[in-house]
């Protein structure tokens, strides 16, 4: 592992440019050079999940299909993360100008933002500013159109399948992978899907070139992100920082003093206590995450911490898995039982080997990741759990 | 080919083969139960989890394509574990009063407790958190959330195989449900009763409403006389609930067991479907007469078989502007009722009030057929209880007989006699052949051409089959016919009638007559047929009836000598005012929600 990288700030994705400067360089390059300059740069989705966005663009570029698209997955749902509708609200025109690049590189025509419906406010600044954008992209030479598609609520269409099923006007349910949406995505049709802040970095690395971007961050984590600051802090909001710092770092500058533990990549993420602040990195090396930053003081109970997001899991699951529809119940009753002393705290040995279940066993994300938040929940704050 | 290692034996498969299909090949049993051979894969119950080498989760193996090199393991420690909390949690969500549950003993999930989850379970009970429901408004089945486990089977059998989706899924999380259009009854939306769910359900969340007890009750009143009628399809699927492989007939030992069951007269509904032929053949000839020699634009073609009322429901929800192309036949189960209750008492001497009408019926959809109020011409229900082939199979366990070894007998007269023509009606383009049969006998004097009577163009597995037959050589009263082609159409399982019911719509079918049956494979892969029921097993079915046929003396409805003496005594001709009386129906329109 390199050293930590302490905490720097970054000005790259809200950093004002100029969109038609950026694209006209970006129109003249073949698609290889796009996916080569973004394979260099390191960049990992900035959704969570953290796949090679160069990776991607190459799978969906080399497949023959004459009809492809480029999804924007902006149905930002993860617990404690508002960056991306600060992206759009801020700098849609580099989300929009990052989805033609992308639909260059993979030779698409068609891009697709799935807006979550709670952001329906924004819209119509955005499909304003999405008129400009079709009248400059089209003075360039852009053979590219996006259109809007908005989302009802539901946490599980965020995961890429369960998405394109609702763009579909089917009901969000994750789909059986393989086959992966590289190769049959929305309407069955080669896809590249990629969150807000990636399209943006994508765009960025196109304008200043891979190399810059490299000299930031570490090795398995390149570059910065973006972070929504939550919780126990004298400072909430929005903060693009380099990849590679310490929990500790992140929790000198935004703590309030009494830090207790950060849950890192909200619900689907895990929990840090204060004593492996130091140890833990934020990013691919360490625990990874989407933005969500949510910082817990000792006035907080961590069981109800927990019981707030198994709750929320046993809600937002989809519900046609078995792990994941009963395994969220399960988990939640039976922390009930525990905190209520009608079940012995030993039964939270077996919930820890159901989340084990979850995490191999259940079809999408969504299953696989509610174990992460009750390991590292009752792992380090079983105490709290029990009494 | 793909070449991949299952339990560390090598095997080669070709692409596109899922994990499953290729275990099986090596004889290697993963347990399964979301999984369907007539669906497309969910993956959603995730209880065929396998271990793949080098993969970061477990994979299903109902959903996973082979690929080159994969090292599968099917019995590890992992997946075992992974196997047993999952079946634990299905169960954790499931009211197991097993021994009150009318699929005690033929139920998945059971199968799989007995294997994953004996002894004590580690999760919660969250029965009684779940506020669940059941609707018993349909005639037909009961539909109990409680024993429901989201397998979803039933959901894509509707939208799949029958095009209706009559049930789907609705919310989310731990509130997800297998739910009705806005939650109404059964009986309130648009379901045709057909029972396609029913076969597929795992467990007892759906099953068909039983008359078991009301039968038994009218057999031990002295008071009561009580006939029987079994449907063709049944005679070759019983068998299985009782021991046998698919595809056994066992027509004699049916009857055999139905006497000893203490039934007062053990008859066939296919002396009606001789019957139906008669009487459908005679309204087509009648139609294509008044269209072609009157000239009558106003006559309804295609003409369209009404047999199946699970059909019938169809098109009175989703075309009913065609329902004047309805034969106004009726099915033969009610032709037999109507005519149990009328020209059976009277042969027989009997008060029709004291007669119970019953039917063995390889279909759910029955029970509701024989509940519309348009089935009470003989002055009383006509047909009383309908009983599944299931059912039956229950009977005859309960009555302790034993069914492998009783001797064969013949049905009971009258309405006990039939045609190999009747008994096809149980396969999909049997109608039509066996109208054809007789059609063009009737029409040119001489036999159909073709082969031991053996109209193969109709047979078959093809959701949509079509045919052509020149009509050379009339007789004299039917010269208009001279030269013309008789274009037919058959169609099962709902979804392809949806096919041929958008040509009718769009103008381009260019038909005389159709024959739709609501299930796929026609009656023989009824709802309330033996379960499993699945492709291969339908074939199997399929292959007996033929047999069945093949192995009758008279083959053609208009020879049944039961038939050609009703007439005489009874209902004078086809179509007679009497026939339209008894054997002749109206048809209803009916909402899309």
């Amino acid at each position: 592992m390199e050293s930590n990288k302490g905490l720097t700030k970054v000005d790259l994705i809200f950093e004002k440019v100029d969109a038609r400067e950026a694209l006209t360089k970006a129109f003249k390059m073949t698609n290889d050079e796009i996916i080569q300059q973004i394979l260099e740069s390191g960049l990992k989705g900035r959704g969570g999940a953290g796949f090679p966005t160069g990776l991607k663009w190459k799978y969906t570029a080399a497949e023959k299909e004459p009809v492809k698209y480029i999804v924007c997955n902006a149905d930002e749902g993860e617990p404690g993360t508002f960056k991306d509708r600060e992206i759009l609200d801020r700098v849609a025109y580099k989300v929009y100008g990052g989805m033609a690049i992308a639909g260059k590189a993979i030779n698409a025509k068609e891009g697709i933002v799935y807006l979550r419906g709670e952001y329906r406010f924004l819209l119509p600044k955005l499909m304003k500013e999405l008129e400009t954008f079709h009248k400059m992209i089209g003075e360039i030479g852009f053979d590219f159109r996006i259109k809007y598609c908005l989302g009802s609520g539901a946490y599980i269409c965020g995961e890429e399948s369960a998405l394109f099923e609702s763009i579909q006007g089917e009901r969000g349910e994750p789909r059986n992978k393989p086959p992966y949406p590289t190769t049959s995505g929305v309407y069955g049709k080669p896809t590249s899907i990629n969150n807000v802040e990636t399209l943006v970095t994508a765009m960025m690395i196109i304008q200043h070139g891979a190399k810059r971007y490299t000299q930031l961050g570490t090795k398995d984590s390149r570059g910065s992100k973006v972070f929504s600051v939550s919780g126990d802090t004298p400072t909430p909001g929005i903060f693009e920082l380099e990849l590679g710092m310490s929990v500790q770092n992140f929790v000198t500058e935004f703590g309030d003093g009494d830090t207790k533990a950060v849950q890192v990549g909200g619900a689907s993420g895990f929990c840090v206590p204060r004593k492996k602040f130091n140890e833990t990195i934020i990013g691919f090396e360490g625990v990874p995450t989407g933005g969500s930053m949510k910082l817990f003081n000792s006035s907080r109970s961590m069981y109800n911490v927990l019981h707030n997001y198994l709750d929320f899991f046993a809600e937002e699951s989809c519900g046609q898995c078995t792990p994941c529809r009963v395994g969220c119940q399960q988990l939640l009753k039976g922390v009930e039982k525990v905190k209520k002393g009608e079940a012995k705290s030993t039964y939270l040995n077996e919930l820890t080997k159901l989340a084990d279940t979850m995490k191999i066993a259940s079809k999408c994300g969504l299953g696989q990741s509610v174990g992460n938040a009750f390991k590292s929940i009752v792992e380090n704050f079983r105490e709290e759990i029990i009494y | 080919m793909v070449n991949l290692l299952i339990n560390d034996t090598p095997i080669s498969v070709p692409a596109g083969t899922t994990v499953l299909d290729a275990a099986k090949k090596l004889k290697i049993n993963i347990p399964t139960l979301c999984n369907h051979p007539d669906l497309c894969v969910a993956g959603n119950c995730r209880v065929c989890v396998v271990e793949q080498k080098g993969a970061r989760t477990l994979i299903a193996a109902c959903a996973m394509p082979v690929s080159e090199g994969m090292d599968i393991h099917t019995n590890t420690l992992k997946v075992r574990n992974a196997r047993k909390h999952i079946v634990e949690l299905l169960l954790s969500e499931h009211r197991a009063d097993c021994t009150k549950c009318y699929k005690n003993q033929n139920c998945e999930l059971q199968s799989l407790a007995n294997e994953f989850a004996f002894g004590e379970h580690v999760f919660l009970d969250l029965v009684e958190d779940h506020n669940y429901s059941i609707d018993r408004s349909s005639p037909s089945f009961i539909k109990d959330d409680s024993k429901c486990i989201r397998c979803q089977r039933c959901v894509r059998t509707c939208s799949e195989l029958q095009f209706i989706s009559a049930i789907a899924v609705s919310k989310k999380g731990a509130h997800q449900k297998i739910s009705s259009f806005h939650n109404r009854p059964m009986s309130h939306v648009v379901c045709t009763n057909c029972g396609q769910c029913v076969n597929r359900c795992p467990t007892g969340a759906l099953v068909e409403k039983t008359y078991i007890d009301q039968v038994w009750d009218a057999i031990y009143d002295p008071d009561k006389h009580v006939v029987v009628q079994t449907a063709p399809a049944v005679r070759v699927a019983l068998g299985e609930d009782l021991g046998y492989d698919p595809g056994q007939r066992v027509t004699g030992k049916m009857v055999t067991a139905l006497r000893q069951l203490g039934f007062n007269s053990i008859l066939d509904t296919d002396f009606t479907a001789d019957l139906t032929i008669m009487e459908e053949g005679t309204e087509l000839l009648t139609r294509l007469k008044k269209a072609l020699v009157d000239g009558d634009k106003g006559q309804a073609l295609p003409m369209f078989t009404s047999c199946s009322p699970g059909w019938i429901k169809f098109i009175e929800h989703k075309f009913p502007e065609f329902l004047p192309n309805l034969s106004t036949c009726k099915s033969p189960q009610q032709m037999f009722g109507a005519l149990s209750k009328t020209f059976y008492a009277q042969k027989r001497k009997l008060d029709p009030s004291k007669i119970i009408s019953v039917s063995i019926m390889p279909c759910t959809a029955k029970k509701y057929e024989a509940d519309r109020p348009e089935m009470r011409s003989s002055g009383f229900k006509d047909v009383d209880f309908v009983l599944t082939t299931r059912e039956l199979a229950v009977m005859i366990k309960q009555a302790g007989i034993d069914f492998r070894n009783l001797e064969e007998s013949h049905y009971d007269s009258v309405m006990g006699d039939s045609t190999g023509a009747a008994v096809i009606f149980g396969a999909t383009g049997g109608v039509m052949e066996a109208a054809l049969r007789t059609a063009y006998e009737i029409v040119t004097g001489r036999e159909v051409p073709f082969g031991n009577l053996n109209i193969t163009p109709v047979r078959g597995m093809d959701g949509v089959k079509e045919a052509t037959i020149k009509i050379e050589g009339c007789l004299p009263d039917w010269k208009f016919l001279e030269g013309a082609e008789l274009k037919v159409a058959i169609a099962h399982g709902l979804v392809n009638a949806n096919k041929i019911m958008r040509m009718v719509r769009a103008g381009t079918a260019p038909y005389h007559f159709v024959e739709i049956m609501a299930c796929p494979g026609g009656c023989i892969g009824g709802g309330g047929q033996p379960i499993p029921t699945n492709m291969e097993i339908r074939k199997n079915r399929m292959k007996a009836i033929y047999s069945e046929d093949e192995h009758m003396v008279l083959r053609k409805s208009h020879e049944n000598p039961e038939v050609v003496a009703i007439y005489k005594e009874f209902l004078e001709q086809p179509n007679s005012h009497k026939s339209h009386e008894l054997l002749h129906t109206h048809y209803v329109v009916r909402e899309t929600y």
